[in-house]
């Protein structure tokens, strides 16, 4: 297939990605690209994967039609359910294929970054599974407003280490992993939990979440009778659910692709993490991208109510897929969100994550006619968020 | 005129001693200073640190002295308004280091060129790919006299080594551990093996080890093996605290084989 959308065999899209990493990183990073393509297209890894997601994550996750949701907005809407995944959200597609990956590299230690806490909890999860140490590393500003997941980590046996630096949020954490893997190159490997980083791992963290987007391919066909949407929505931290959703419609032209980006308190407002809106390219963690940066490439620090958006960069095939104008990026700002958050919780009785409250918010945007489909990818739930949306309720609820 | 760094290996061949320091740390001024201070008490090469937001190859100590620095007011332009001055006060090389997303901000031809006419003889970006200099920025470098340095680690393998050895312009950077910047540093029997090691593939460039050196000891431990060594986190350190000029003098004092 010959596509503008998929990476190419130097590993960027368009413009985007490559490997910008210091020799300290290049072994590691040099095992992975040598490998993982082999190693994922071989039947006895497919065959593993497939049987976890099914038994263990509790895939397909239902593509279920929102009847009340539907009727406000006088369209057809679905919601793909990665909330109703094993931990509550899509992260863990990618954290059971990265494990199989690292066991079959013979790799025997794990590391991982967290902004949410759900990635984190998605991989200390399958730690737990495989019975590998996992070290998670979580900013100090995350920790607080994401604790219960932090509790989670730790039961699962995962230990947080805390990061002081920066913003202390998850672009902190990232570099922060990033350091434990240069001080471990033998045993360690790094599940990133986006498409971000330098190339391989967006590449390969997008094949592994791909199973959204031909699940809602096959689920749409039987329930609507046609296997292409006209909308698919989803939102953009680093980009890995939005990365799924899209990736079996990226070539398709007549799929809308529409990606959500944290607007934060508006996006001229200093506290944003609206990095396609007010980002310039640059690189970030290895991966040439769009990022927020000021005039001398010092990467700035983002803001969001939700912490899994709360990144500076978005993942290189975002970059590209925006760029071009195959996707429409929406900023959406934390009122937006809640505001889309509780229409969700008191219209169809599902609390989303405060992520995929972002990707709701779109559809007060869209000028959509009743006969389109759309599908919004519903990353996850909200119980980590209870709190936020609690303190935020409006008066008088 | 001949490149600095070229001349300091050619009249060298043992203990040659770097040091890297933040521009624009402890203070935003102090850049020159040091510079001078640092070449009075002996050394051989400076290595001017680029402060970066995001160090990803760096320890707490870089980490640091970067963010104090960006908080200063340092960035490559005011880096190189005070380099203005560098070649009246200072003879020795002069090496820039940091990270590619500010160099590619500034734009990397203007920068290449600035730094050459202010008198700089090197660069090191280490996030650069091999395959992106070499295809871009080699024959600008080459032409303005600018050396770009490449590291090498003890995970590099032997074919690439060598093709980092051919490309590394003036020296090779060894890192002596897989650590970032400023960790406790090798276990010195593995790092005596590893620069055996890269002694024996007669590289045909002189080899400098850096990162967790810091006495001393550690000077004498990589004499057999290379030319010289690189001191970064332990200046760093050593200027955190007192009077800038005397702590550069006793520090480079304490080093001295
Ligand atoms: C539920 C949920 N959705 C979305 C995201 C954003 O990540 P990505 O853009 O990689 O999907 C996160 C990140 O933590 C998340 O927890």
């Amino acid at each position: 297939m010959t596509s503008t959308y998929h990476i190419n065999e130097n590993g960027f899209y368009g413009a985007f990605g490559g490997a910008y990493i210091p020799e300290l990183l290049y072994a590691n990073v040099e095992i992975l690209r040598l490998n993982y393509k082999r190693i994922i297209h071989s039947d006895e890894f497919q065959q593993v994967f497939r049987q976890l997601l099914k038994d263990y994550v509790g895939r397909p996750s239902p593509l279920y039609y929102a009847e009340r949701l539907s009727k406000h907005y006088n369209a057809r809407v679905f919601l793909k359910r990665e909330d109703l995944n094993h931990t509550g959200a899509h992260k863990i597609n990618n954290t059971i294929g990265q494990i199989l990956m690292a066991q079959r590299l013979g790799k025997t230690r794990i590391i991982a970054e967290t902004g949410a806490g759900q990635h984190g909890v998605a991989t200390a999860t399958v730690c737990a599974l495989m019975g590998l140490p996992c070290v998670v590393y979580m900013g100090a500003v995350d920790i607080e407003r994401q604790a219960p997941n932090v509790e989670r980590m730790r039961l699962l046996g995962a230990e947080v280490r805390a990061v002081h630096s920066g913003s202390k949020t998850l672009k902190d954490a990232t570099n922060e992993a990033i350091r434990d893997w240069i001080s471990h190159p033998e045993d360690t490997h790094y599940i990133i939990g986006s498409v971000v980083g330098p190339h391989p791992y967006p590449d390969m963290v997008a094949l592994f979440q791909s199973v959204i987007s031909e699940e809602i391919k096959s689920q749409l066909e039987e329930q609507a009778g046609k296997v292409h949407p006209d909308y698919v929505v989803a939102c953009v931290g680093g980009g890995s659910n939005a990365a799924g959703a899209f990736y079996h419609f990226m070539d398709v032209p007549q799929v809308k692709l529409i990606a959500a980006e944290a607007a934060g308190k508006g996006i001229d407002s200093g506290h944003t993490a609206a990095t396609v809106a007010i980002g310039a390219p640059g690189i970030i963690h290895g991966s040439k991208t769009l990022l927020m940066q000021d005039k001398d490439g010092q990467i700035t620090e983002p803001y969001s109510i939700s912490a899994g958006l709360d990144y500076p960069g978005i993942g290189p095939l975002h970059a590209h897929l925006a760029q071009t104008g195959r996707a429409m990026v929406i900023p959406v700002t934390d009122t937006e969100a809640l505001e889309a958050g509780y229409e969700l919780c008191c219209m169809e009785g599902i609390i989303p994550a405060l992520e995929s409250a972002h990707a709701l918010a779109c559809l007060k945007k869209l000028e959509l006619n009743p006969d389109d489909t759309i599908v919004v990818n519903l990353s996850g739930r909200g119980d980590k968020d209870l709190e936020t949306y609690i303190n935020n309720l409006p008066h008088g609820k | 005129m001949e490149n600095r760094i070229d001349k300091l290996f050619k009249r060298k061949e043992r203990d040659i001693l770097s040091v890297y320091y933040t521009a624009g740390f402890p203070k935003r001024d102090d850049t020159l200073p040091l510079a001078r201070a640092l070449e009075t008490s002996g050394v051989d090469m400076l290595e001017l640190g680029m402060p970066f937001s995001d160090p990803l190859a760096d320890g707490p100590v870089i980490q640091q002295s970067s963010e104090i620095a960006i908080r200063n007011g340092m960035c490559i332009e005011v880096l190189f308004q005070q380099l203005s001055a560098l070649r009246q006060l200072v003879t020795i090389p002069v090496v820039l280091m940091g990270y590619y997303n500010p160099v590619l901000q500034y734009g990397v031809k203007a920068f290449a060129e600035r730094a050459s006419a202010l008198g700089v003889d090197g660069v090191i970006i280490p996030d650069l790919p091999l395959d992106e200099y070499e295809a871009n920025y080699r024959h600008l470098f080459e032409t303005l006299n600018l050396r770009m340095i490449f590291l090498i680690t003890p995970q590099t393998s032997e074919d690439r080594i060598r093709k980092i050895a051919q490309l590394s312009g003036g020296f090779i950077y060894a890192v002596s551990s897989a650590s970032v910047t400023g960790s406790s540093g090798s276990v010195v029997s593995e790092r005596e093996v590893y620069l055996k090691r890269l002694a024996s593939m007669d590289l045909k460039k002189p080899v400098l080890v850096g990162f967790g050196i810091r006495t001393r000891e550690d000077r004498l431990g990589v004499r057999p093996y290379a030319a010289g060594v690189i001191v970064g986190t332990a200046y760093i350190k050593a200027i955190s605290e007192g009077d800038t000029n005397e702590q550069t003098y006793s520090f480079i004092q304490n080093l001295q084989v």
